[in-house]
């Protein structure tokens, strides 16, 4: 269960980027994940909620983007994307098949919202600041 | 996107911190001239008990290697005390819970020791097919261990660490025949999930293979330190 050690290092460069936007609340990371990463994205999301809670941004959530790999199938040549990292030909069914896919697993984007309340991700507009600036 | 909203590039791998680390490892394994091998399996799949059968092998040897192992437990130090009795280096990183070898343990450990009289250092990661694959130690290699009583299906099954590994040693051969595993199955479809993998069938116990898995780790040796000396022209 490495998926906890490695939401806490997403919290980390959070709270780091988090630093030079004073008055801002983030909302939602988004992240790359490579079919080979071995991450498992539910218990990873359950441990970020956890750490980005302890931080006090009760509405940052953690979205990924998978990236597929492609499946070569030996028998019949055919190129098909996957988002698994094992399975049979999709076109001729054979199990002779080759994965080429990436370990990725990048944290690309930070969204963020102005306003220094916890609310400001749900009930944007609710409060003065989210509706005030920008 | 509504009004107020930011997006923030972070492009930013998430174990960055490990990454720095590896590199630094790296460094030193490169100015130490040594071949280091990160051997990653389930629980109980075999690591230190072929560990220990590499020892006394590469013990016995007219010029033997200088050699030395770090090994991994969650809790115990029963394996660096069963690796110590070859007379080797042998220090134990107990993670006192963590199911992964990281860079910065790798680190601490290796603080005091002065890498430069080693030829082949040994990293026993902790028994998980899983999250240890994740991690970077700075090793020339990942092996990955699967012994013949776990089923042929584990390749498709971790897939990411069968990926990563250059070496696939199919432990406990001396068992087939008594389970019902197939190793040409094994090896498809590690093939599957890694085109052109190595793959040595070796047993601790009566000694199959063990000659080719030394072999192995010779070739590895001879071949970095030949990348290492290209390096060193070149610059
Ligand atoms: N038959 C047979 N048994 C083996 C072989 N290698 C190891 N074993 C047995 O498998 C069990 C586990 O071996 P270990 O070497 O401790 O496995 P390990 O991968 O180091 O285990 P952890 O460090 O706890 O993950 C022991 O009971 C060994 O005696 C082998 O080649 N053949
Ligand atoms: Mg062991
Ligand atoms: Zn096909």
């Amino acid at each position: 269960m490495h998926e906890l050690a490695l939401a806490e290092s997403i919290a980390q460069a959070v709270r780091r980027t988090m630093e030079e936007l004073p008055g801002r609340t983030p909302v939602q990371v988004r992240l790359r994940l490579g079919v080979l990463a071995a991450v498992d994205l539910a218990a990873l999301q359950f441990g970020f909620a956890v750490a980005a809670r302890e931080s006090g941004w009760d509405g940052l959530v953690l979205e990924a983007v998978c990236v597929p790999a492609e499946l070569l199938c030996v028998e019949c040549g055919a190129r098909t994307e996957t988002r698994v990292a094992h399975g049979d030909c999709p076109v001729c069914g054979s199990s002779r098949t080759m994965l080429h896919g990436s370990d990725e697993l990048e944290m690309e984007s930070l969204e963020v919202v102005d306003g220094n309340t916890e609310h400001a991700s749900r009930n944007d507009g609710d409060s003065p600041e989210a509706t005030g600036a920008a | 996107m509504p009004q107020g909203t930011t997006e923030i590039p972070l492009k930013q791998q998430v174990l960055h911190e490990n990454q720095r680390i590896a590199e630094r490892l790296r460094n030193r394994y490169r100015d130490a001239n040594l071949l280091c091998v990160n051997m990653i399996s389930a629980p109980g799949s075999g690591k230190t008990s072929l560990l220990e059968k590499t020892l006394e092998i590469l013990g016995d040897e007219a010029s033997p290697l200088r050699v030395a192992v770090l090994t991994g437990d969650v809790q115990t130090d029963n394996d660096a005390r069963r690796l110590a009795r070859y007379g080797y280096p042998v220090k134990q990183i107990t993670t006192g819970g963590c199911c992964h070898l990281d860079g910065s343990m790798i680190e601490r450990h290796l603080a005091d020791w002065d890498l430069s009289i080693l030829d082949i250092l040994f990293i026993e990661n902790v028994g998980n097919l899983v999250c240890p694959a994740s991690y970077d130690l700075g090793e020339h290699d990942k092996i990955v261990l699967l012994s013949v009583t776990e089923g042929e299906d584990k390749p498709l099954k971790y897939p990411s660490i069968f990926h990563k590994a250059s070496l696939f040693l199919m432990t406990k051969v001396d068992l087939l025949g008594l389970v019902p595993f197939d190793a040409l199955v094994a090896e498809q479809n590690a093939a599957r999930i890694h085109d052109g993998i190595e793959v040595i069938r070796c047993s601790a116990v009566s000694y199959h293979g063990m000659e080719d898995w030394i072999r192995w780790l010779k070739k590895r040796l001879h071949a970095v330190r030949a990348n290492n000396c290209r390096e060193t022209v070149t610059h």
